[in-house]
């Protein structure tokens, strides 16, 4: 029988109905209580539950003692198998970690968690790249693209694994902002790490009768074209992502799928780079050209200054504008829905120079023209 | 007083019969035709025939046909016949970019005359003089319709047509000695995937440009950036599927030739500007129609399709061979050779008959004013249906808010998804339970929950009418009473459709290896990944 692991983060929410755009911490929940907030996650739980209450009988749901999941199944009449693990009102971090360690030991077919990027990241911190996950909206902050749309969706999605819909599934983004700088006014995402998700985009439309090409597939294909096209006497910064990552498999290499690593033609000669290896590298090179290879992550496509500030305003202007490469697969692109890829570098004079239109490579032998903009 | 047989259609049932695979029916012994039994004369006057024929033709087993009487084949096609909605049964509008117009039966009743349909293809042309003035007086008037200067009727189809255009355009960048240079070929991503298809079956790099999220244009200024000296050829569609026209299309043709590169016109979208603009006065080298949806022959599986393709003068000289040509001293017509530089043959023969037999019966019988009359009233329908639409909860048109469209629309049922549930697949198969459909091909999906609607010049108001009752009560239903959308269809032929991601995945749906590796691996092989 399908195993559903539930966790909710009961407090996931409360922050941004009072004006705190986040709930991470103590401090800042108890800021939270004090101006009125009311948890929103439970009732978001309650939905999916009572949606997916109908099949009640083909999946069995493992989830969190109380307010982190019991107390919403019991209100859903769905009979549930309970964690052992101690949970009070005061609900923190670790009890995310805890309870999606101990899900994974009782392997469950899909871990479905409720809650915002803060609960994304501890999710990330535990489970690695090979589980199935998938949130259910409830946070101030969603920049990681690992959450359904909606409730909705959500219920649809996991409903439809339930009943044995074989899902593709593909690695997403966990983005999480800090919430001390987002409160002055300052947004700085940053990437910490990826989850294995059901392989739809955000629980809009996948790509149907067109093309059978899945996201790693298309992944692949725009590796090959770059490879084939590939000068041995450059000197290659390749940015994080999966995608850029499918570049350096191409090539023979792992390389590292949050980090900056550099390339010389298809030779790895430098991995996981900070800024100032990265200028090294720059400096004494002594090759006929330098290339920054990025791809826009999260859901924002920005493709400078979220997840890879290593890239930065520094090494940028080294490379020059023109040196400046994107990769990013249709579906990434689809689901901009026409906004422009973004930028962020942190040297606002900068960003105004480096916007504009710049070739994107898709495919195989197959490009485009995008906008970027600050 | 209003019939009131058009209101709508709520009690509609489809046939549903629990018929088996045809193999199944199988009885062994039963026969459709008993041949009759050889006379004694003649079996001793002829011998075994079996023993004059060449081992090889001898069959070693008998062929594994079903064995049925004649009664029961019928029966059973007619059953299959009846659990479907054909163009013939229904308010066809929601097979958007199809076309899905009314094909007069008399062009039917020309097509199936012996003197056409016993035609063979190999006959003399001496003997098919009839035949061959058709295909010329139609290549006249597409002639006329599109400006261009001479056109080839080969194609079965779309995709094959754009398969001539665009090895038109390889030849003419290698006889013009730039194939290192030229290596590109610009397009849209609300074009025809095909388009993109072909020009790297064809060994060239594509471009795709995005549209611009406001207008739904294609963005100008992407395109700039997209064309250089690189450019062969720009491969583009107006209006788009979306439905909206660039009226700044010059820009983009004015441009490619400022770069030496050729521009051709994918008017698979024609229907609404038939008689208004023409392909020669946007500066157009090259375009193709498709004559099985614009003008009369049905389209989708009602085929088989003809697309046509025109050139300019200066291409002329590498359109596939044979084209269709007059004697005029010794007044035949004549499968013309003689095109030096010839791309070669797209298909065999010279076109699909009976097809271009239907578009020439449509535009003679219409003639110039019919054609500017079915654009005009396809427009209208198209609006009329557009402004119905948004007025109700949850669809919008994304894009150019506020203009008109010309002769379909791509809607959304994104709205209606978040508010009730309910998306475009529940609607879909709800939908069915009216006796009308909407269908699923909307590549390449950037419009979240799309439907596209094309009511082209056939329809009445009352029909369109009856449509858009069926669209406004499912609505009502999905803010009710979602589930009875979501567990649609209740009186169709089978209760739930598969989802298309099972048709694309080759893990779960592959009928024949050759289908899976086509799925599948042969993707992998032909990106060059495996």
């Amino acid at each position: 029988m399908f195993k559903l692991g539930l966790i909710v983060n009961p407090i996931a929410g409360m922050g941004g109905s009072v004006g705190l755009k986040g709930t991470d911490g103590t401090e800042t929940l108890q800021m939270a209580l004090q101006r009125g907030a009311v948890p929103s996650s439970p009732k978001r739980a309650a939905f999916v539950l009572e949606k997916l209450s109908s099949i009640s009988d083909k999946f069995q749901l493992i989830t969190c003692p109380g307010i982190m999941g019991e107390d919403i199944a019991k209100k859903c009449d769905i009979a549930c198998e309970v964690l052992k693990m101690d949970v009070t009102d005061n609900t923190k971090p670790d009890h995310t970690r805890q309870a999606a360690g101990m899900l994974l030991q009782e392997n469950v077919n899909l871990l479905l968690f409720v809650g915002g990027d803060g609960t994304a990241r501890d999710l990330a911190a535990v489970v690695g790249e090979k589980h199935l996950c998938l949130g259910v909206p409830a946070g101030v902050k969603i920049h990681s693209s690992v959450f359904a749309l909606s409730p909705s969706y959500a219920a649809e999605i996991t409903g439809g694994l339930i009943r044995g819909r074989k899902a593709r599934s593909r690695l997403a983004e966990v983005m999480d902002i800090d919430e001390d700088a987002f409160r002055a006014g300052e947004v700085k995402a940053s990437l910490f790490g990826y989850l294995l998700v059901p392989g739809v985009e955000r629980g809009l439309q996948v790509l149907k009768a067109g093309s059978p090409a899945s996201e790693s597939v298309r992944q692949q294909a725009i590796a090959s074209y770059f490879v084939e096209e590939m000068n041995n006497d450059y000197l290659y910064l390749v940015g994080p992502g999966t995608t850029t990552r499918e570049l350096l498999r191409k090539i023979g290499c792992e390389g590292t799928l949050l980090g900056v690593d550099a390339l010389k033609g298809d030779q790895l000669i430098g991995e996981d780079l900070n800024e100032n290896e990265c200028l090294a590298l720059i400096e004494s090179f002594s090759g006929s050209g330098i290339r920054i290879v990025v791809t826009p992550i999260g859901g924002q496509g920005f493709i400078f200054g979220r997840g890879n500030q290593q890239l930065s305003p520094r090494v940028i202007s080294k490379v020059g504008r023109d040196g400046i490469m994107i990769l990013s697969t249709p579906g990434k692109l689809q689901a901009l829905q026409g906004r422009p890829f973004r930028l962020d570098t942190g040297d606002p004079i900068l960003d105004i120079k480096l916007t504009g239109f710049y070739r994107v490579y898709t495919g195989y032998r197959e490009s485009t023209y995008y906008r970027v903009e600050n | 007083m209003e019939s009131a047989a058009y209101k709508d259609n709520k009690n509609f049932h489809q046939a549903r019969w629990e018929e088996p695979v045809i193999f199944e029916l199988s009885t062994p012994g039963e026969r459709g035709i008993f041949l009759p039994t050889i006379e004694p004369e003649i079996e001793e006057l002829a011998g075994d025939v079996f023993d004059q024929m060449p081992e090889g033709v001898i069959r070693a087993d008998l062929p594994a046909l079903p064995e049925m009487a004649q009664m029961r084949v019928l029966k059973h096609y007619l059953h299959l016949s009846q659990e479907n909605l054909g163009a013939d049964f229904n308010v066809d509008i929601g097979q958007g970019t199809c076309t899905m117009k009314y094909s007069p039966k008399i062009n039917e009743h020309f097509v199936r005359s012996p003197k056409v349909a016993d035609l063979h293809p190999l006959q003399d042309e001496k003997t098919m003089q009839g035949t061959l003035e058709i295909l010329y007086q139609t290549e006249q008037f597409l002639k006329s319709i599109s400006g261009l200067d001479r056109f080839t009727l080969q194609p079965g189809g779309g995709s094959q047509a754009i398969l001539a255009i665009v090895s038109i355009i390889r030849a003419w960048v290698d006889a013009k000695g730039l194939a290192d240079t030229k290596d590109e070929i610009i397009t849209t991503i609300f074009s025809h995937p095909s388009n993109c298809a072909v020009a790297k079956v064809k060994g060239f790099k594509v471009i795709t440009i995005y549209a611009d999220p406001v207008t739904g244009r294609p963005d100008f200024q992407a395109f700039k950036e997209a064309v250089s000296e690189r450019t062969a050829a720009l491969l583009i569609t107006n209006p788009e599927d979306i439905g909206i026209y660039n009226e700044h299309i010059q820009d983009f043709t004015d441009l490619v030739h400022a770069h030496g590169g050729l521009c051709s016109y994918d008017q698979a979208n024609a229907n609404g500007i038939l008689g208004i603009t023409r392909a020669k006065e946007a500066n157009f080298d090259i375009c193709f129609f498709n004559i099985h949806k614009s003008f009369s022959s049905p389209h989708g599986c009602g085929g088989p399709g003809s697309g046509v393709v025109g050139v300019k003068e200066h291409l002329i000289d590498y359109l596939p061979v044979p084209l269709i040509s007059y004697d005029q001293r010794n007044e035949r017509y004549y499968l013309d050779y003689d095109v030096p530089n010839s791309v070669g043959k797209i298909k065999d023969f010279y076109g699909i008959v009976p097809a271009i037999i239907r578009a020439y019966a449509w535009i003679m019988s219409l003639g110039a004013r019919g054609l500017l009359e079915v654009a005009r009233v396809s427009v209208l329908n198209n609006n009329y249906v557009m402004q119905k639409l948004l007025q109700m909860r949850g669809i919008t048109a994304p894009y150019a808010d506020g203009e008109k469209r010309i002769e379909q629309v791509r809607f959304s049922f994104e709205k209606l998804k978040e508010e009730t549930g309910c998306g475009f697949s529940d609607v879909q198969r709800r939908i069915c339970d009216f006796a009308c459909h909407i269908w699923s091909s909307h590549e390449p999906f950037i419009i979240p929950e799309p439907f596209t609607i094309e009511p082209t010049e056939s329809y009445s108001k009352k029909e369109l009418d009856q449509y858009l009752s069926a669209i406004e009560q499912i609505i009502e239903e999905a803010y009710t009473d979602p589930d009875l959308v979501k567990k649609a269809p209740h009186n169709s032929v089978i209760h739930h459709v598969a989802e298309h991601e099972y048709l694309d995945d080759p893990e779960l749906w592959a009928i024949t290896w050759r289908m899976y590796q086509k799925k599948y691996d042969g993707y992998f092989i032909r990106i060059g990944v495996k």
